[in-house]
């Protein structure tokens, strides 16, 4: 296991936490390369699927990155995204699921270190959970 | 079967397939772009650019290239040093040209620094714009990972790929052409508000401005005299008050407030609430008899706590415009019934207690935000004695004593027992400049209107001395530097450069503890009066206005422009443009440049009757929509209706801004965002798990 490499899927939006992403990027802060980022514009517009298929196929961690609350671009969409999470983890739950697989961030444009730090930290903490149980059940 | 009711309804997707079949098969199967057996092929071309060392540097980009190549349905694959160079974008022209493109991904940097330039280069071969997309593995791969090359290069592969997927399924689109309402609506009547809505108003823009006090000015009203000519501020002042007052191009609404804000660029609804002033403004001729008569009195904050006002007053004596408010919370008649003088003395019969807000509609097609700025409140400065020491005041007291109008008729006296300060401290950086405790930020003004004030106050007291505690001083404006130095020397101003440490009151004296860091000495001052030249802040209930507008502010609740350098007066919503003090302190002089630099962009948003939006907006597959409605009640633009007919919910495209909250709710697919459908979200993350 001490080899493992989890595999982030991350939706980040537009407006605050892609742009927070490139903010890190531009300050050159290091972080693993274990996410993958899907570019959205608004947290709001992830619909549960995305995280439930990327879950399915294995992904070992998915992150949702939105602009602090109050600050979202339209108004709402972070409330969105908080409230379909909160119901997401509570299915994984049920299901025998760690809800710990799935992270909602709220990143600004101008926390780069922050988004830098939350990759770090999500990927340790992905590699001391271990991989994905499904994708060894697809495995079998 | 599915082909068989697509075809039946005439919804044949790409590859004949409806899009229910797309997104079954998308969510049940895993397909490998390099053996790519689907319909939907096209001939698609990558670029790769090294951006010097800052890609390639780190990504094998070579490799990533050769890799690419390998894709079956992409027949051009390139890298080349700076693809945003004229070379680079003429290597995607030729390619588009030469191998008949239809579509393009540049692997650079992030979307928002090049996407326009790509788009408009692979146009101008003739290719439809929303086909070309960027993959972003500088920002997010090559600066980020530096250490890790093998992983770097494996990671751009992927997002390379994920773009490709995307653009397989872009569709051709053109940018959406509204029609654009040409007036503009002002926040705030202060000099920069009043600076953009005759600016606007002279370009022959119809102007609605908005002052949330009684009268036009702002705190330039409360000002004596103005560095670094010495002029008084109020003929300025008043001369362009007058200009907006006669103009026929603008609409003014004073005492009133913002209810709400819809729309966006080019077309905001706004519910304006006129606050009830209980005086009718068009019958009332301005004798005043009603201010003279009425018995109450109240500490006038416009005085700074120097002087009193009336119940039924106006806010600065001359006022623009020069009608009288009743104060409801002090008024008599609204407290017990008591009182009716003011009633009784109008000889125009002007006087309404029964009149109540209203509120009136207008439509806009862009913004200007300028609401100005306020002092630190005097609460949090208990280190300073301020608030407890009647003797120690902040600028804009002293600022009030030195108007001729103003409570002391600009005579500089103790406001404990009225004589004349010989010893005189002035302390500036107070809470500015301070990141631990106060804010961090300096405030811009205070260096130059201590100056002025300290040498208005030895002319006035020559036997006189004032001591001015600072930090650094900042002159930078244009004349700023050689006043503070011949007020300097002419004045025998006493410059000490350092922080107070404590404020007490001493046998009517108040004493300041504080150290010279020049000397090193302890300096002790038994002043007469303290005078803090407190920090700026943004004015009350900004952040509530900005969240109406959807516009951004900082921590510290200034608002926020689009870009620091290049966009200073744009604010990251389209159509709100911002002036003044909201934005950053700053002094009138810049101020008012930057009024007129947000007057005239906004002139050239207005030049035309068409605006030209970006067509990333949602549709509805009307084969799908069970006609729910949960993306009506979700829009947060009411750009989504029940069309009750048909049954399904419908998108109002000059409305929709692209967000997406009715993707994520739609329960069935039904809607989905130009270019960056669920489809595409899906298939982009086959690529990375």
């Amino acid at each position: 296991m001490a080899d493992f490499e989890p595999r982030i899927v991350a939706f980040l939006c537009h407006w605050c936490t892609y742009t927070g992403a490139d903010l890190a990027g531009t300050t050159r802060q290091q972080y693993p390369p274990n996410i993958r980022v899907i570019h959205l514009m608004c947290s709001g517009a992830v619909d549960s699927i995305y995280v439930l298929k990327a879950l399915i196929d294995g992904a070992d961690g998915v992150l949702l990155g939105g602009c602090h609350p109050g600050d979202c671009h339209y108004q709402t969409g972070n409330y969105k995204a908080r409230r379909r999470v909160a119901i997401l983890k509570g299915i994984l739950n049920q299901m025998g699921f760690t809800e710990d697989r799935i992270w909602l961030k709220w990143i600004s444009a101008s926390e780069g270190k922050l988004f830098a730090d939350t990759v770090t930290k999500m990927t340790n903490d992905l590699k001391k959970m271990g991989p994905n149980p499904m994708k060894q059940l697809w495995n079998a | 079967m599915l082909e068989d009711r697509g075809a039946a309804f005439g919804l044949e997707g790409r590859g004949k397939r409806t899009r229910e079949f797309a997104l079954s098969e998308t969510l049940l199967k895993r397909s490998d772009p390099r053996t790519l057996s689907e319909a939907i092929m096209k001939k698609l071309g990558v670029f790769i650019c090294h951006c010097g060392v800052n890609i390639a540097g780190t990504v094998d980009v070579k490799s990533v290239a050769g890799k690419m190549g390998e894709v079956k349905d992409v027949s051009h694959s390139a890298d080349y040093i700076y693809m945003c160079s004229e070379p680079g974008q003429q290597l995607i022209r030729d390619a588009i040209r030469e191998k008949g493109l239809e579509g393009v991904v540049v692997a650079c940097c992030s979307p928002s620094m090049h996407e326009n330039t790509f788009r408009k280069a692979v146009k101008s071969e003739g290719m439809n714009p929303y086909l070309c997309e960027i993959a972003n593995i500088r920002e997010q791969c090559s600066w980020v990972h530096q250490k890790e090359k093998q992983k770097a290069t494996e990671k751009a592969e992927e997002i390379i790929l994920a773009t490709l997927k995307k653009v397989r399924e872009n569709e051709k689109l053109e940018a959406i052409s509204v029609s654009i309402n040409r007036s503009v609506l002002v926040i705030g009547g202060g000099i920069a508000g009043m600076t953009a809505a005759l600016d606007l108003a002279e370009g022959g823009y119809e102007v609605i401005l908005l002052e949330k006090e009684q009268a036009l000015g702002g705190h330039m009203t409360q000002l004596s005299k103005t560095f670094p000519d010495l002029h008084p501020a109020l003929p300025d002042l008043f001369t362009k008050a007058k200009g907006i007052e006669m103009h026929p191009g603008i609409d003014l609404h004073c005492y009133s407030e913002m209810e709400e804000v819809k729309g966006y660029v080019g077309n905001f609804e706004l519910t304006i609430r006129k606050k009830a002033t209980y005086v009718d403004w068009e019958k009332c001729n301005g004798c005043g008899l009603c201010i003279r008569d009425c018995p109450v009195e109240y500490v006038s904050q416009f005085e700074r706590g120097l002087g009193v006002r009336k119940a039924i007053d106006l806010l600065y004596p001359k006022s623009v415009p020069d009608k009288p408010v009743v104060h409801r919370v002090h008024c008599r008649y609204f407290i017990d019934g008591s009182c009716r003088k003011c009633e009784e003395v109008c000889p125009e019969k002007a006087i309404r207690f029964n009149q109540e807000d209203e509120r009136i509609g207008k439509k806009v097609g862009a913004i200007v935000v300028a609401t100005g700025f306020d002092l630190y409140p005097r609460e949090k400065l208990g280190e300073y004695g301020y608030g407890e020491i009647p003797d120690v005041i902040d600028g804009l007291t002293l600022e009030r004593m030195l108007s001729v109008d103003g409570p002391t008729k600009g005579k500089i006296i103790r406001p404990s027992d009225g004589k004349v300060p010989k010893e005189m401290v002035f302390i500036q950086c107070v809470a500015s400049r301070d990141p631990d405790r106060y804010m961090p930020y300096c405030s811009r003004i205070c260096c130059m209107y201590t100056a002025k004030q300290a040498k208005i106050y030895k002319e006035q007291v020559p036997d006189g001395q004032p001591y001015i505690f600072y930090m650094d001083i900042r002159s930078d404006g244009k004349g700023y530097e050689e006043f503070l130095q011949k007020t300097i020397e002419e004045k025998g101003l006493l410059y000490l450069r350092g922080r107070v440490s404590r404020i007490f009151q001493d046998n009517g004296t108040v004493r300041v503890l504080g150290v010279d860091t020049l000397t090193g000495n302890m300096v002790e001052v038994a002043a007469d009066m303290v005078v803090l030249a407190t920090a700026v802040v943004p004015s009350d209930g900004v952040k509530d206005l900005a969240a109406k507008l959807r516009a951004t502010v900082d921590r510290h609740g200034f608002l926020t422009e689009a870009h620091i350098k290049l966009y200073p007066v744009e604010s990251s919503t389209k159509g709100i443009y911002l002036a003044g003090c909201g934005q950053s302190p700053k002094d009138i002089s810049d101020t008012v440049s930057q009024a007129s630099a947000t007057a005239s962009k906004i002139q050239a948003l207005l030049s035309t009757d068409q605006l030209l939006q970006d067509p990333l907006i949602a549709f509805v597959d009307e084969h799908i929509c069970s006609g729910c409605g949960i993306c009506v009640e979700i829009c947060p633009y009411e750009a989504r209706e029940m069309d009750s007919r048909r049954g399904i919910s419908v998108v109002h495209s000059a409305l929709c801004q692209g967000c997406g909250a009715c993707i994520g709710a739609c329960p069935n697919f039904a809607c989905e965002l130009r270019n960056s459908s669920s489809i595409q979200t899906l298939r982009m993350m086959d690529t990375f798990v």
